[in-house]
């Protein structure tokens, strides 16, 4: 089982949708967000082209984050998904430097937080609350072993990136172009 | 031309617009922790070359400092942490992979070896200790007689810690500014140039500053050499690495490296270092306090840059 997650940039309209279901699913702190919007602008008016992205843990499967862990409070759970242990975290922000994509962040109670894959959903057979509301359903959330899933045809069909490969990471969130 | 913006909003405390989660207390603890292990490490060789007389600074006076760095080093750590009442899990787990996990480890050994050796000289430098009781007295002279099985595991334990101050950073992949390997040594050396200026600083007599200070020397040519390679090494990488370097050289570190690094940390105080073997007299507080300035600068500015450098935004 290898959890991941395709979104399409050409479906993505940078609503903030996922941004703010993550929040309120996850309850998280004012003022952090587990997961944003980026949009990359490339070229000069009227030869422009805009990419939106929702970004997040890339849940990777060389995770630097858990390795640098001095207590193993940042592990890796069944189907690749990267969490935190709260009680085993000592706030020492090794993860936070360790992490090429910034996605993590010093909880105000004083843990290391980030994007859970929102596991306890997942767990129940339903989808990361940000892909469940998605208004363009340009997230596809799923098991990459299992071929039968959306993620593994929309990624047999579809060209695709993934963010900063060359960090080492092998990220697990792809990008459809 | 080519714009990146968060357009859900992205403000995060420390993180955003660019990473700042390691404050002071850092550079801090790896300036004291590299002056520790330059003083443990000359005081265990020259002691195990048999030159405890001829360099009493450097055997005895020095290392009585260590403990003292040492303790206020893991103060400094402590105070970093953020969720500071789970600290003691760094001690119940064991996690090779993890730098900062082996570094807690090597500083729980180092941090008594250092307190054992200063103890068994407390008596000699104040004649009037007491130890109070009397089976501190009988491990005292215990202690003495296997002084020579303490320096062993001191000089090569302290090679560690130097090294681990330099790779406590460079194992972050995600920071290319610290992301070479070069960092270790690097940091190893400026230490123990740290550790001789502080001898140099304690010591009366001439012979002995004499011998630390070539030795100094050797120490700050070598870290110009592994400075001028990481810089090179750097401008032959990958991009976010070519960007690293550039912060050095005309990005927002370039005056502060070379006034207060190179020149007033390394290259003046060596000067003056050769001026003074050569027969001049030179007061020889200016170079020992230039270079531990430098040392410590150098530090605060290797941890404030390498956060600025990312892969990403």
């Amino acid at each position: 089982m290898r959890y991941a997650m395709a979104i399409d940039t050409r479906k993505c309209v940078g609503c903030s949708d996922c941004v703010v279901a993550c929040q309120t699913e996850n309850n998280v702190p004012i003022g952090f967000c587990r997961d944003w919007v980026s949009e990359t602008v490339d070229g000069t008016y009227p030869n422009v082209s805009i990419e939106l992205r929702s970004e997040r843990c890339n849940h990777c499967d060389n995770s630097p984050c858990v390795r640098c862990c001095p207590t193993g409070a940042s592990h890796i759970e069944d189907g690749g998904i990267v969490l935190v242990t709260q009680h085993r975290c000592i706030g020492c922000g090794a993860c936070i430097q360790a992490c090429p994509y910034e996605a993590r962040y010093s909880h105000p109670d004083g843990y290391v937080d980030k994007c859970t894959f929102c596991i306890h959903r997942v767990r129940k057979g339903e989808n990361p609350a940000c892909v469940s509301v998605c208004p363009t359903k340009c997230m596809y959330f799923g098991d990459l072993d299992d071929p039968n899933s959306d993620i593994v045809n929309v990624l047999k069909n579809r060209k695709f990136k993934s963010l900063a490969p060359e960090a080492g990471t092998q990220p697990q969130i792809f990008y459809l172009v | 031309m080519k714009e990146e913006l968060f357009v859900s909003g992205r403000n995060i405390p420390n993180i955003d617009p660019y990473l700042n989660i390691w404050h002071w207390q850092i550079p801090m603890y790896l300036f004291l922790g590299g002056l520790s292990a330059g003083i443990l490490f000359f005081a265990g060789v020259y002691y195990i070359l048999g030159k405890e007389k001829q360099m009493p600074a450097t055997v005895k006076w020095a290392p009585m400092l260590v403990p003292i760095a040492l303790v206020l080093g893991l103060f400094m750590l402590f105070l970093d942490l953020k969720h500071k009442l789970y600290f003691w899990q760094l001690y119940t787990n064991i996690r090779l992979e993890s730098p900062m996990g082996w570094g807690a480890w090597v500083l729980m050994i180092i941090t008594p070896i250092s307190i054992l050796w200063s103890a068994s000289y407390m008596k000699e430098m104040f004649p009037n200790w007491d130890w109070k009781f009397e089976f501190l007295n009988t491990f005292e002279k215990w202690v003495i007689r296997n002084r020579i099985y303490i320096a062993w595991p001191m000089a090569i334990y302290a090679v560690i810690l130097g090294i681990y101050t330099g790779i406590l950073l460079s194992a972050f992949n995600a920071r290319p500014l610290w992301n070479t390997s070069l960092l270790g040594p690097l940091f190893l050396v400026s230490g123990m140039s740290t550790g001789a200026a502080t001898i140099i600083l304690m010591s009366k007599s001439h012979e002995e500053r004499r011998i630390i200070g070539k030795l100094d020397l050797l120490l700050i040519v070598v870290e110009l050499f592994f400075i001028t390679h990481m810089i090179m090494g750097f401008l032959a990488g990958s991009e976010v690495q070519i960007n690293a370097a550039h912060l050095f050289l005309g990005g927002q570190f370039t005056v502060s490296f070379f006034v207060f690094v190179i020149v007033l940390g390394l290259v003046f105080p060596a000067l003056l270092e050769v001026l003074e073997m050569i027969g001049y007299k030179v007061p020889i507080v200016i170079p020992a306090v230039l270079i531990l300035m430098g040392g410590l600068i150098f530090r605060f500015i290797m941890v404030e840059a390498g956060q600025l450098t990312r892969y990403l935004y």
